[in-house]
């Protein structure tokens, strides 16, 4: 299949559109949720999270609600589940907070593949919720626009409490004293990451979705010193790493020479190259000037 | 008028007392330094004074419409992490969090607000800059900057010149007293320098466990326990090898009593 034969099919067209609009969004969300995750040292709830999100996937199946995928199951569960975390990862002296969620998301995995087991899933359903679909024609008009109006939301929530976010992350001492309930932040915090994990999940697997969460704000971490470009830069690295990936994705599924890959692990994958390309390029300078440096001392 | 009154205060930090019968009052504008031996519970005063930890025992009022507003807090220094992404300007803004609405940007009225600390803590220069990069010095401005948007009634400053060489010390309590006296802003300031509790402070708490003191810095230095507290900080430094500052403390300590013995009676904090 040539590129001028996939527009001319209508269908694919809008497929392909379909799966743009609402991993953009997903990547967007996950880019600006996940800057304050990386550095208030959540990175490990996002991942707890995702796992959960599994556990809510096989749930849906089990419970036979639609297909393999329902959103109406499994968000409660990561609700729940991010409420749950976040109370365990509270140091009152029984549980520390990566042992919590460690203990959460691993035992999540654990239910839900025996769910899976139990009901008679066939392997390929777990391979697909760990993984991602395969298959690029899995997002339905319903599953879109609910995507879509949880991101926006998401969207909204971070423009609209952005400066009540920098003061938390940056200092959650100072901003309790200053005013700012840091525990209703937290928990909402928490709660939207479960909701973009959830939304991002069917096309990224519940694996690969907390790299959204990780990769795009280290890599924007690194390449300014001031919060607010950290949050558009990562922002715009996550999207463009999404089109990018998603659309090899599709090439690959759609052309008949090579073989299709899975759309998580391309965009994954494009991710961890532009993270490994600005490191060794800062790495690089780095040395250069501490060179000159040497050479202008002696 | 007293905005902070604590009586019999007990403090408990996962069930371990931390301080008990702590008895103060801060008046509207005053300089209140709490001096104590390492685990004493100062900085666990302060944050029962944020609201962060509930007394175990006790009464602390402090005035209603202050938690309202907003306490400017300087936490002590070493649980910012160095590596974030964040500008001068940007963390000094984030004091004028309370009165913010939603969005992106920051309201004028706050970044004058921002401006106005810079300038008066000489960091204007460094606003673009970012706070991992700074000097020791320099990262205690922006946060004292920060601490004075967030209110002008009530600067709580936990150990503010640890780490800092002598020069950024002095710099900074020089800062703080322009607070307090130019803008008439209580300070409640934690700190393991009696040298400086003495010279800067109006009041003094010192935290003792079971025998608390609290009174003017007049009163401090007539209180003859002054002696026997430097035996103990030269007891406690030299044991950790610091032989050469305790001394220097002590002898700091010696002049301060020689000066208050000399200064007769009725001298207060000149």
């Amino acid at each position: 299949m040539t590129i001028g034969d996939i527009f001319a099919s209508d269908f694919l067209v809008r497929v392909i559109l379909r799966g743009l609009a609402v991993g953009t969004l997903v990547s967007l969300c996950s880019a600006v949720l996940g800057v304050s995750l990386v550095l208030k040292r959540y990175s490990m709830i996002g991942d707890g999270l995702s796992h959960v999100g599994f556990f809510g996937l096989a749930l849906a199946s089990c419970a036979g609600v639609g297909s393999l995928y329902s959103m109406e199951i499994s968000i409660p569960v990561v609700i729940l589940s991010a409420v749950l975390i976040l109370r365990l990862s509270k140091n009152d002296g029984r549980l520390n907070g990566d042992a919590a969620c460690a203990v959460v998301s691993t035992g999540a995995v654990a239910v839900g593949t025996l769910l899976y087991n139990l009901t008679g899933g066939r392997s390929g359903d777990i391979c697909s919720s760990l993984f991602g679909s395969s298959s690029i024609f899995t997002i339905s008009g319903k599953d879109m626009l609910l995507s879509l109006a949880l991101s926006a939301a998401v969207l909204v929530w971070f423009v609209l409490s952005f400066k009540t976010i920098f003061a938390v992350t940056f200092d959650e001492t100072f901003a309790r004293a200053a005013g700012v309930k840091t525990g209703f932040f937290g928990l909402t915090l928490s709660v939207l990451t479960g909701l973009t994990i959830v939304v991002g999940m069917k096309m990224m697997g519940s694996i690969m979705i907390s790299a959204l969460l990780i990769f795009p704000p280290l890599t924007a971490m690194r390449l300014t010193g001031n919060f607010r470009r950290t949050v558009v830069l990562s922002a715009v690295i996550s999207a463009l790493s999404f089109v990018v990936g998603y659309l090899a994705a599709c090439w690959c599924s759609l052309s008949e020479t090579l073989q299709p890959v899975q759309t998580g692990a391309a965009v994954v994958t494009v991710d961890l190259l532009v993270f490994c390309a600005v490191y060794g390029i800062a790495w690089l300078t780095g040395r250069i000037r501490q060179k000159r440096a040497g050479k202008t001392a002696d | 008028m007293t905005i902070i009154e604590a009586r019999d205060l007990t403090l408990a930090y996962e069930g371990v007392t931390a301080a008990e019968g702590v008895s103060f009052t801060l008046a509207a504008g005053d300089y209140l330094c709490v001096v104590g031996e390492n685990g004493s519970g100062k900085s666990t005063l302060l944050k029962a004074v944020t609201g962060e930890l509930k007394p175990a025992g006790g009464v602390l009022t402090v005035d209603p419409e202050l938690r309202r507003q907003g306490i400017g807090y300087l936490p002590q220094q070493s649980k910012i992490q160095r590596d974030f992404p964040a500008s001068v300007r940007e963390v000094v803004l984030s004091g004028c969090v309370r009165g913010e609405g939603g969005g992106f940007l920051w309201r004028s009225a706050s970044k004058k607000k921002a401006d106005a600390a810079m300038e008066l803590l000489d960091i204007a220069d460094l606003a673009e800059r970012t706070f991992g990069d700074l000097s020791g010095g320099q990262r205690q401005r922006t946060l004292l900057a920060r601490a004075v948007c967030a209110s002008d009634r009530l600067l709580l400053l936990d150990e503010p010149v640890t780490g800092l060489d002598p020069e950024a010390a002095h710099g900074m309590y020089a800062a703080i007293r322009r607070i307090n006296e130019e803008r008439g802003c209580a300070v409640m300031m934690v700190t393991h320098d009696v040298g400086c509790a003495l010279r800067e402070a109006k009041t003094v708490l010192s935290m003792c466990r079971g025998h608390s003191f609290f009174g003017t810095v007049a009163a401090y230095e007539r209180h003859e326990r002054l002696d026997e507290a430097a035996d103990e900080i030269l007891h406690h430094h030299g044991h950790e090898g610091h032989s050469v500052f305790a001394a220097s403390l002590t002898r700091e300590l010696n002049q301060q009593t020689e000066k208050a013995r000399s200064g007769g009676e009725g001298g207060a904090t000149a």
